[in-house]
């Protein structure tokens, strides 16, 4: 051979040339461009990889919190007379009774001396409407507990909760060089200093007023590039805002009052806490949030300016909450714990009480539903059309259109779903039955796609082989052929599933999409579907249920998670060699 | 025995026992025809091997006396083929049963990724030939020292089939052949995928199996058909050219064509 190389090729055939350099040029070249395809693909995979990753640590980031609750640790004093009138303490009687009365004497014990029925009222509703529940059941479980105080969780409401785990202001303490005096212990009081103590925060007023100040004359400035009417009137009112305000700055003036846009100041002196409204260098005005222990002489370092740096108005927990709250974690009463309500409870309006139960248990009975449907269905079909059907137009005709529905908007077969199975068959709404079945319709094409593939991979030596020993064609598929099609039909159907899964149109037409509280038990009960969860809870304006839509998120990622891992490991589990 | 007499005259060879007998069988596949007008005539108890060029519808030949072709949809057979003067294409004939009495070994090794045990049982099994479990043990043995295959795997009955090598799983695929008894063993290039020394024995096999079966081997190398073969026929674009004796044929063909084939002057 390698004489016919050296010799010159009596057809004329060229010889590759490895050394010039036009060779070598072309060589780098094809090196470079193999770099560069793998530097694409590498670049490709990064991205997808960032995306990812953000996308999972931003759910993460807002749905873990939703995870864990908070909830007040408290004495609470069970009256017998409010629990079990009467001496009755059987089941019934016990979980009738009305818990809010025992509440709230346990919120007044731990935090005495709120008289403002306004700062009552705040003070019982940071609790949740639920929060005796685990009372509740305590008494149930043991009646011999009335009459005594029970240390027992009461749960906080959303917004409370919401603020131990993202405090929506910077606090700040500062403590005092003077000796204050305050003149009375609850109401409006007032403190006066030995120092200059406030002088700071007088200064630290009118900047904040300038700067609002130049904030009004720059919206009116945006404001008058528009030409017209309405908002000629407006300018006009926000720059009158703007002077009165530039004034209030500019004027040295020694007293100074504050309002709900400006970031809160609080005196904490004797126990209590003072929210002031006026101040001058030396004293300072202000309605209690806490009761003082007493109006005796504070000493220099033993009281403190505290000042929320958000302005009330900005945020929604006011200020007389966050006094509540903030005295609950100084007595270390408020207590994290896992959130099972999330995974045990249906939905719920109070966002501290919504869970995810009931479009777990609604998803999981209408996948079942579409499993045990469309699994057999899809894999008989795919059979017949892979081994036994004749080719002709007919069966070309079919396949074409199988085709074509895998690839039909889901919102489709939703209406179809909508008109023949609650329409004309008169099946009940919003039950995961009907959803399985409209969910089947669309997976099928998927399985039978899927299923076919699967069938045409296995060698066909293996069914000559059958069919040389004498099996017949039916044997030899379902002896040979189909077991090992089924790691690759069981993987079909399962993306199927997860496909199904993560549906959300067809089940909105279907009337899988109400406000479901109960958690279903079969398969005709009204549920809905952890996709429509989600997109219902997205849907709510408070702020505790971003995180419960992120947490349902976390929970159907999971899910899907676990169902591509079987998937996978069923394929790993049936492969075969062959 | 009409055929049988036809035949005879035909080919002008006199066969004690015949055991298939083809005449005029063409096939089709599609428009294009494969096979033209071939007939033969398979005597019992012996090795017929059919040699030819690539192409030259001898596995097409082959594949019609188990009906294995009937798989393919577009092809179509006619003319008549009968084993003992019973015609195999005859509608009332169950081409399962048929299946079970014409056994065949393929190209490429192709064992069940299932137990070696199983692959041999398979066959039993579906034809309900063993009613129990020591009886299918015994089946499987007998069949697995027949293809000579017992000694070495004997002690890992139960792993899979696709786990030995490339000549035991063509010797497993004839242990699963001679499994269910048939009359005739086809065999379409069994030894093409193995080396020189499983080759060797795979033949040794063919020669011994010979004293019970009808054989009819496929294959590519002449001096395969000469070492196993009693008779042979030479195919060459689709007709026979030639079918006689092998010694015959090797030493004293009578057509141009076929000694142009075995002295490897086309092929």
């Amino acid at each position: 051979m390698t004489d016919i190389v050296a010799t010159p090729s009596p057809l004329g055939f060229r010889r590759v040339d490895v050394t010039s350099a036009t060779a070598r040029a072309r060589i780098r070249a094809r090196y470079r461009k193999e770099a560069r395809f793998k530097a694409y693909g590498i670049g490709a995979l990064l991205l997808t990889t960032v995306f990812l990753v953000i996308l999972i640590a931003d759910i993460l980031h807002r749905g873990l919190p939703a995870f864990w609750h908070h909830s007040l640790v408290l004495d609470v004093p069970v009256d017998r007379e409010l629990v079990a009138p009467g001496g009755k303490a059987d089941a019934a009687t016990i979980r009738n009774a009305d818990y809010f009365p025992l509440t709230r004497a346990a919120l007044e014990v731990a935090i005495p001396g709120i008289k403002n029925r306004n700062a009552q009222k705040q003070l019982t509703r940071l609790l949740s409407s639920s929060a005796a529940d685990d009372l509740r059941d305590r008494l149930l479980e043991n009646p011999n507990l009335i009459g005594t105080t029970v240390k027992t969780k009461l749960l906080l409401a959303a917004d409370a909760d919401l603020y131990f785990k993202d405090k929506p202001t910077t606090i700040m303490t500062r403590e005092m060089r003077g000796t204050a005096t305050p003149n009375a212990t609850a109401g409006e009081v007032t403190v006066l200093t030995s120092a200059n103590d406030f002088a700071d925060e007088i200064v630290f007023i009118k900047q904040r007023l300038a700067r609002r100040a130049d904030r009004l004359t720059a919206e009116a400035d945006r404001l008058s590039l528009f030409a017209g009417e309405s908002v000629a009137g407006r300018v006009k009112e926000l720059r009158v805002e703007a002077e009165a305000l530039r004034k209030r700055a500019e004027i040295p003036k020694v007293e100074e009052s504050l309002d709900n846009r400006m970031p809160s100041l609080l005196v904490a002196i004797n126990g209590g806490l003072i929210k002031i409204t006026k101040l001058s260098d030396v004293s300072a005005t202000g309605d209690t949030l806490l009761p003082l222990r007493s109006s005796a002489e504070a000493k220099p370092g033993t009281w403190k300016l505290v000042t929320y740096e958000t302005p009330e108005s900005n945020r929604k927990v006011s200020d007389q909450e966050i006094a509540f709250l903030e005295r609950f974690r100084e007595l270390g009463v408020a207590e994290r714990s896992f959130n099972w309500r999330f995974l045990t409870a249906g939905d719920s309006r109070d966002p501290e009480l919504a869970g995810i139960r009931g479009a777990l248990v609604g998803s999981a009975l209408t996948l079942f539903i579409t499993l045990i449907l469309c699994l057999p269905i899809g894999v008989m079909a795919a059979i017949y059309l892979e081994e036994f059907a004749p080719q002709n137009r007919w069966t070309d005709l079919i396949e074409v259109n199988i085709n074509n529905l895998a690839a039909v908007p889901s919102i489709v077969f939703g209406l179809l779903g909508l008109a023949v199975f609650l329409n004309f068959f008169g099946l009940p709404r919003s039950a995961p039955l009907v959803g399985g079945i409209t969910l089947a319709l669309l997976v099928l094409p998927t399985i039978i796609i899927a299923a076919r593939a699967a069938l045409k991979a296995v060698p066909p030596s293996i069914k000559e082989a059958a069919l040389g020993v004498g099996a017949s064609h039916q044997q030899a598929i379902f002896h040979h052929v189909l077991p090992l099609a089924m790691p690759g039909v069981m993987t079909g159907a399962i993306i199927g599933m997860a496909h199904a899964l993560g549906e959300t149109a067809p089940l909105l037409m279907i009337g899988m999409i109400a406000f479901i509280v109960d958690v279903p038990h079969g398969f005709t009960d009204a549920a809905t579907v952890l996709p429509v969860q989600i997109y219902l809870w997205s849907d709510l304006p408070e702020a505790a249920f971003k995180a419960k839509t992120a947490a349902a998120i976390i929970v159907l990622l999971m899910f899907l998670f676990l169902m591509n891992g079987t998937a996978i490991w069923l394929r790993k589990k049936f492969e075969r060699r062959w | 025995m009409d055929a049988m007499v036809d035949v005879h005259s035909q080919s002008g060879l006199a066969i004690d026992k015949p055991k298939v007998v083809a005449r005029d069988v063409n096939v089709y596949y599609g428009d294009k025809r494969a096979l033209n007008d071939v007939s033969v005539v398979v005597p019992d108890r012996g090795v017929m091997s059919f040699i030819g060029p690539s192409g030259c519808g001898k596995s097409t030949f082959l594949r019609c006396i188990n009906r294995m072709n009937d798989t393919i949809p577009s092809c179509r057979v006619t003319g008549k083929i009968s084993i003992d003067s019973q015609d195999i294409y005859d509608p009332s004939l169950d081409v399962v049963q048929l299946r079970a009495r014409v056994g065949m070994v393929f190209q490429k090794p192709n064992p069940f990724p299932k137990s070696i045990f199983e692959n041999v049982a398979y066959g039993p099994r579906i034809h309900g030939l063993c009613h129990s479990k020591a009886d299918l043990e015994e089946v499987v043995q007998h069949s697995l020292e027949k293809a000579g295959l017992w000694k070495e795997v004997r002690d890992r009955i139960a792993d899979s089939g696709t786990g030995l090598s490339g000549g035991q799983q063509q010797r497993l695929c004839i242990a699963r052949a001679i499994a269910v008894n048939p009359e005739v063993i086809l065999m379409d290039e069994p030894c093409s995928a193995l080396d020189p020394i499983a080759t060797a024995r795979i033949e040794e096999l063919i020669d011994e199996l010979r004293q019970n079966y009808c054989i009819i081997i496929v294959t590519h190398s002449m001096q395969q058909a000469a070492r196993v073969s009693q008779r042979t026929a030479f195919f060459h674009l689709g007709n026979l050219v030639e079918e006689g004796n092998t010694a015959d044929i090797f030493t004293n063909p009578k057509e141009k064509r076929t000694q142009d084939y075995i002295t490897g002057r086309f092929g």
